[in-house]
Order: structure tokens, then C-alpha cells, then sequence
């Protein structure tokens, strides 16, 4: 049982918060960044790919690094102190990790190499009208046109929406019905495709994607029911999108009391009033239990068993959840009318915190999930070994 | 970062485990379990049966019965006797006077008191809160006066939990008004028998005699039973209150009570809204236990963690709302608090008398309120 670093992940730790910490040290920075298109910088893309971050879990043979969940997870909590609009979970944890979990060797090489060098964006196409957070396909079809031996032949047919830097994305894996049933996932030149891309409230973009026909090769074995796997890495992204809330929540409270002691009314700075300083209090506590849960998930993650993963996304994503809904709506009360404005920080924090809790399952959803197997056990007991 | 314990703290745990399992009498640990009062004979005996296997005080110092276990080893300790229903050791002695003897008094003073303290052959009762000194502490005014050698005390100390079973009571008290409030007060240890001391039972909202107010009307107490030197009563208390980063979050019983509110009324958990109510909880409390382990496992020596205050604050919020939800999953049946026979099922009688109890959680022990002030001044700068 050890929750703290060692030097070399101390080390990563430095090394991302130099590189963010520096390109989004003035919130302004990220807000004009997240102005123009496509939402995020290409340069600190290139540096985040210079530095091994865009194949940090991907094996030193498919072009990445083999670095662990912690590791992620210190890139997301990074990401997550200064709010840094690069498409990271969405390219590298989901789209990335679909095609390291699904993908044939040569798809493993040719994907996630251009994915870790930077010249290749990927996104994963998704989610589609009415679905909420399954891991399967219905709304986009695939049909194989004739009886190719070789596999091909291929074609999707449908619209994904909202599918983050769908716009901008050179390829996308997109989840699709089978034919014979099941959920496939293909690879797909996203230039094939008809796109109509859109700022989102988070700074972020994204698009409606829309396949008629288009061309496509299937991740993997043609044919293959693949809902399992596609669940697998929405648990792993489940933890590290609560890895990001946890690094935006430490900002934003921190940014609160920060106002507190230095905003003056009646004469006196904010924090003379117990009303406001218990309410800070109360978002420390919210922010310490969500992130032991969220650390104690990613390390859950280091076991690599689906069943475990899957608990224990569940229980971070709720955590996180109430936590980022807490923690962001205080901070912008407690800023009073400032906390409004897109100029200054802090409600973009809750910004993004309501996109990351409504990305792979809110609070609810998760909640559920862990309500139909209540049950089924005792207590819980999470230093239960194998 | 690693997840599962280290073999050594595993078998350590296995140990526990097995030890409060088999040795405590299973009796006394189902009367614990669920929720009943337990006789001072069964509390005393208790800590002696723990004392008789060194397992009473591992957290003292190790000349006087301490084991020298780590902070975690005394977090798997206390998580295995909670889970198991064994009684903690009495708190009074085990967590306040003993550390506080250990740490200040005089070697005669350890030698006469410690091993008897050990072993709840001296049952200690708490004089610390008065009428009008609760949260504000500092502001008591039971006096001890010099006369010779000894101190006469007077005044009224209130709250004493289960003060009508103790043989001595720690108390602060003043003992010189005419310096800064805190400045003035020293610990003074009364034999319960002296004269002049007297025991009143206070009712409370569960219809349970568990505090007591204790009046003293000159009560005469030799001058050698001072701790420390007179003016250190504050650094004491202050010794007392916040030397704890283990153990400050019951989670263990929470989680056994939780865990057996499902076994008790398997078919609620059949409506959703049930159900989703006992995963929050369970959520929230691995989210305690998780934080608990964080702080145990990286404290620095001797200094406390500044989130043990989250503890509290979350610790004592979960138990009372596990105590809440025993009362609705009774429903109806809730109101036969009175008797423990009839038609309906065994457990149902306790739960609000439990559930009134456990209003004292977030108000002993630095109310939930003094636990924000704690966040918000020391952790968070504000």
C-alpha cells in the first residue's frame, strides 16, 4: 500500500508541468488557444509528442514507451491543473488505447507510431444520437460488400455526434453494428468522411460526422464483436478523465481561496466570513476523498483485470462526479460575479469539469451500475488482493 | 504506487484478524455489532482480555506497553477490531490520559497510574467540558485553590461520558486567573471517591444514561496527583485533542454497520432507490478508508496529518447517516423503541435510539464546525 511517486514518475511529473505549466501558466494563454481553431495548440501537440507523452502506453514496438496507469494518470492530472485543451484523453487514451487493445501488429505499428510522433490526430467516433455511455454501436452500420477474401470491402454508414476534434481528427476508430451483430470497430481517413465542426463550451471542439458509404478497415479481426474491449477502455479513460477532474479541482479550489484572502468588501479581505471559509472547507474534503479514490483506481488499473477496472471506474467516475460538481459550483459562488466571466478562470474549470463528467458516464450512470450489484456483496474492502 | 499491502502487513492483518475473531468471546461482539450497551464489566474485561495479550495500548510508548507498530499496522489493528465487533479499548484511558501520563507526567506518576490505566483497573473518566466551555475550552473556570499541600477544587464539569462507572477523572481546572486564559489551567487527576465530588446522571434524546455532569464542592486533592507543572493543563489538552491521525474516523464499524443493514433487510435493496442510497454510502466510505490509508500510510513521525480533520468531519457524517438509514429501512416498525420482545424483528428497536445517540458524533471531539475552522485556517491558509 503506497500512494506517492517514485523519482522517475517525480521526474514525468516535472517534466509535464514544465511543459503545460509554462504554455498555460496565463489563463489568457489557453483562452485564445481555445479561440481559434482547432481549439488547442499544434505546437504544444508537437512538444507533448516530442516528449514521449503521445506513446506513453503504447508498447515500444508499436512506436511508443510502455509506461503504466500512473504514468496516464500524471500526464491527466496535469492536463487537468491548467486545463490544457489538447485532445490527450479523447486521441491517445481512447482512440489510442482501442487500436493498442483491438488492432493487428501491422495496425498497431502504422496507427499508434503516427499517433506518438504527433503527425497523425486521431479521434474516436462513438457517440451517437440517443446513446448514453454504452459501449456499443447502432446508429452507425457496417456492411461488407460481397465476399472478399482478403477482408476488405468494408464500408460504415451513419452519423456519430458529438465526436470530439471530429473536425480536425486525420483518422478516426469508429464503433459500428456488424452485420451479424455485435459492435466492430473500424479505421476510417476522416477527409472520407462528411464533417460540420463546432466549438464546444469547454474550449474543446467537436463535430458531427456523417459516413455514406464510406470506406473502411476493420481494427482487428474483421467481424469481431469488440463491445468487450471498447467497455474495457472507457473504464481505463473513465479513471483518467477523473485523474484530469482531480488536477482541475486542486486549481480551482485553490484558485477560490486565493480570492479569498485577496478580494476585499466591507473593508476586510473574503475570507473574515465563516460562511465562505466553511464552504471552501467543505470543497477540500469533497476534492481529498475523490482523489484517494481516483489514485486508488488508477492503481487498481496496474492489477489489469477488466472486472476490477470495471468497479473501479465506476466508483471513481461517481466520486469525481459529485466532487467536480461541488467543487466547481462553489468556486464560482464564492467569486461571486467574476466566477461569470470567460476572462478569468475559474468557471472555465467548471466548464470543463461538467464535459468530463458527462463524457463516459455521469455521477448517475455510475451510480446505477454500483446500485445493481449492491447486493451481491459485503463490505468493500479495497485492499483486497487478486 | 502500489495497491496491495506488503506480505508482512498482510500477515499482520491476518494476525488481527484471527486474534479478534477467535479470542474476543463471539457474545460480546455481536451485542457490539449490533449496537447494544455493554456493561462496564464487559468494557473493563474486554480491555483487560486485549491487555493480557499486549493488544491494549500498541500506540503507547514501549516501556510502558506500546508495541511500536507503524501508523498503518495501527490502522489494520483498529480496522480489524472494529470489523469484528471487539470493544475498543476504553478511550479515556487507552487514547487520552495514558498517552498524556506517558508523555508529561513524573516517573512516579507513569509507575502509579500507566500500568493500572493498561489494564482498566482504574476506569478514567473525562473532566474537561463545563457549562460554559464546550468548543471554547479554554474559557473553564472549575478552580483548584493551594491550601498546603493540597488543591481544593470547585466548580462543575459536564458531558462526562459514563462518568457514573469511573474510579478517576483527568480534569482541567484553574489555577491561576490572573494570567492569559489558557495560560491558567493545569491538569489535576481526582479519586472519584473524594468527598465533595459528586455524579449526576444526565438524560439524553436515546432515553440512555451515558454523560453525566460531576460537581465538585471542595474537594481536597493531594498535591502530587498535578501533572506536569501547574500552567501546563492547555499544552495537555492540546496534546490530547490533536496528537490523532489514526483511528479518527471509525471506519470499520461504519462499514460492519452498513454491511449489516444489507443483511438485515435484503429485500429493500431490491428498490432502486434503496439500493442507489447503500452504494453512495458504500462509495463514500471506501472513499474514508481510502483517505484514512493515505494519511496513515504517509505521515510524518510525530506530526499529525491536516486532513485527519476530513476524517473526522466525513467519519462521523457517514456514521450517523448509516444510523439514518437503519431507521428508514425499519420504517413503521422504528417506533417499538421500548422493548425488545413482540412480533417484530429483533433489530428494529434500536435504530432510533441509535440513530438520536449518534447526533453526538460530529459534536465530540472538536465539533464538525471546528473541524472546518481547522481546513479552512491551517490547510487551506484562509
Amino acid at each position: 500500500m503506497d500512494f506517492t511517486y517514485d523519482d522517475e514518475q517525480d521526474a514525468l511529473r516535472d517534466a509535464v508541468r514544465g511543459l503545460l505549466g509554462k504554455a498555460y501558466s496565463d489563463f489568457e494563454q489557453r483562452r485564445q488557444t481555445c479561440k481559434a481553431d482547432p481549439g488547442f495548440s499544434e505546437q504544444v501537440w508537437s512538444q507533448m509528442a516530442e516528449m514521449g507523452l503521445l506513446g506513453l502506453p503504447f508498447s515500444e514496438e508499436d512506436g511508443g514507451v510502455g509506461a503504466g496507469p500512473v504514468e496516464i494518470a500524471i500526464v491527466c492530472q496535469e492536463i487537468g491543473r491548467v486545463i490544457a485543451p489538447e485532445p490527450y484523453l479523447h486521441a491517445v487514451v481512447l482512440a489510442g488505447g482501442l487500436v493498442q487493445a483491438c488492432g493487428t501488429p501491422e495496425q498497431r505499428q502504422d496507427v499508434l507510431g503516427a499517433l506518438a510522433s504527433g503527425e497523425r490526430l486521431l479521434g474516436f467516433a462513438h457517440d451517437e444520437p440517443g446513446s448514453r455511455w454504452a459501449p456499443t454501436a447502432s446508429a452507425v452500420t457496417a456492411a461488407q460488400d460481397g465476399a472478399d477474401p482478403d477482408g476488405g470491402g468494408w464500408t460504415l454508414t451513419g452519423t456519430k455526434e458529438p465526436v470530439v476534434q471530429g473536425a480536425r481528427a486525420d483518422q478516426l476508430v469508429v464503433s459500428a453494428a456488424l452485420p451479424d451483430g455485435g459492435t466492430g470497430l473500424f479505421l476510417v481517413d476522416a477527409g472520407a468522411t462528411e464533417r460540420t465542426g463546432y466549438p464546444t463550451y469547454d474550449g474543446g471542439r467537436a463535430a458531427q460526422v456523417t459516413f455514406d458509404g464510406t470506406a473502411a478497415t476493420p481494427l482487428g479481426e474483421p467481424g469481431r464483436d469488440l463491445a468487450g474491449s471498447i467497455a474495457t477502455v472507457q473504464d481505463i479513460a473513465r479513471i483518467m478523465a477523473a485523474n484530469i477532474a482531480v488536477g482541475a479541482m486542486e486549481t480551482a479550489l485553490r484558485t477560490t481561496c486565493g480570492y479569498l484572502t485577496s478580494r476585499k468588501q466591507f473593508g476586510v479581505t473574503l475570507n473574515t466570513f465563516q460562511a465562505l471559509t466553511f464552504r471552501a472547507a467543505d470543497m477540500y474534503v469533497s476534492l481529498e476523498l475523490a482523489t484517494s479514490v481516483v489514485s486508488w483506481a488508477t492503481m487498481v488499473l496496474q492489477t489489469g483485470d477488466p472486472a476490477r477496472v470495471r468497479d473501479a471506474a465506476a466508483r471513481a467516475g461517481l466520486q469525481a462526479s459529485r466532487a467536480g460538481r461541488h467543487v466547481g459550483q462553489e468556486a464560482i459562488q464564492l467569486h461571486g460575479g467574476i466566477g461569470m466571466t470567460a476572462e478569468y478562470s475559474v468557471g472555465s474549470y467548471t466548464a470543463v469539469l461538467t464535459a468530463l463528467d458527462h463524457l463516459l458516464g455521469d455521477g448517475d450512470h455510475h451510480l446505477a451500475d454500483l446500485a445493481a450489484t449492491v447486493a451481491g456483496h459485503g463490505a468493500i474492502d479495497p485492499l483486497a488482493v487478486g | 504506487m502500489q495497491l496491495a499491502l506488503s506480505p508482512e502487513d498482510q500477515a499482520f492483518r491476518e494476525e488481527m484478524r484471527t486474534f479478534f475473531t477467535t479470542v474476543v468471546p463471539e457474545e460480546i461482539r455481536t451485542k457490539v455489532l449490533e449496537g447494544r450497551e455493554l456493561s462496564k464489566e464487559e468494557i473493563a474485561g474486554s480491555m483487560k482480555l486485549l491487555d493480557d495479550h499486549d493488544l491494549a495500548v500498541p500506540h503507547w510508548p514501549e516501556e510502558w506497553g506500546g508495541r511500536g507498530w507503524n501508523d498503518l499496522q495501527r490502522h489494520l489493528y483498529l480496522e480489524e477490531m472494529q470489523a469484528a465487533g471487539c470493544p475498543v479499548p476504553l478511550a479515556f484511558n487507552a487514547s487520552m490520559i495514558g498517552p498524556v501520563l506517558a508523555q508529561f507526567a513524573s516517573q512516579e506518576m507513569k509507575e502509579r497510574f500507566l500500568p493500572r490505566t493498561k489494564s482498566c483497573e482504574i476506569w478514567w473518566s473525562q473532566g474537561f467540558s463545563e457549562p460554559d466551555a464546550g468548543s471554547d475550552l479554554a474559557s473553564l473556570r472549575t478552580s483548584a485553590v493551594k491550601d498546603g499541600d493540597d488543591w481544593v477544587v470547585n466548580g462543575q464539569k459536564t458531558w462526562t461520558t459514563l462518568g457514573q462507572h469511573g474510579d478517576w477523572i483527568f480534569t482541567l481546572v484553574r489555577t491561576d486567573p490572573e494570567v492569559k486564559k489558557q495560560a491558567g489551567i493545569s491538569m489535576l487527576l481526582i479519586d472519584m471517591t473524594s468527598p465533595g465530588l459528586t455524579v449526576r446522571p444526565i438524560e439524553l434524546i436515546d432515553g440512555g444514561h451515558e454523560v453525566n455532569e460531576v460537581w465538585f464542592e471542595d474537594v481536597r486533592v493531594p498535591g502530587e496527583n498535578l501533572v506536569g507543572e501547574p500552567g501546563q493543563g492547555w499544552t495537555m489538552a492540546k496534546f490530547l485533542l490533536g496528537n490523532e491521525r489514526v483511528g479518527v474516523a471509525p471506519v470499520g464499524a461504519t462499514k460492519a454497520a452498513l454491511a449489516r443493514a444489507k443483511r438485515l433487510a435484503p429485500e429493500r435493496l431490491e428498490e432502486p432507490l434503496v439500493a442507489a442510497r447503500v452504494a453512495e454510502l458504500e462509495n463514500e466510505l471506501l472513499a474514508l478508508e481510502l483517505t484514512a490509508l493515505r494519511v496513515v500510510a504517509h505521515s510524518a513521525d510525530g506530526e499529525p496529518h491536516p486532513a485527519s480533520s476530513v476524517l473526522k468531519l466525513k467519519g462521523t457524517e457517514l456514521q450517523q447517516a448509516v444510523t439514518e438509514l437503519l431507521v428508514d429501512l425499519a420504517g413503521p416498525a422504528s417506533l417499538a423503541s421500548g422493548t425488545d420482545e413482540g412480533a417484530l424483528p429483533d433489530w428494529v428497536h434500536r435504530t432510533v435510539p441509535t440513530y438520536l445517540n449518534y447526533r453526538k458524533a460530529s459534536i465530540y471531539g472538536g465539533s464538525n464546525e471546528v473541524q472546518r475552522q481547522i481546513i479552512a485556517r491551517t490547510i487551506l491558509g484562509l
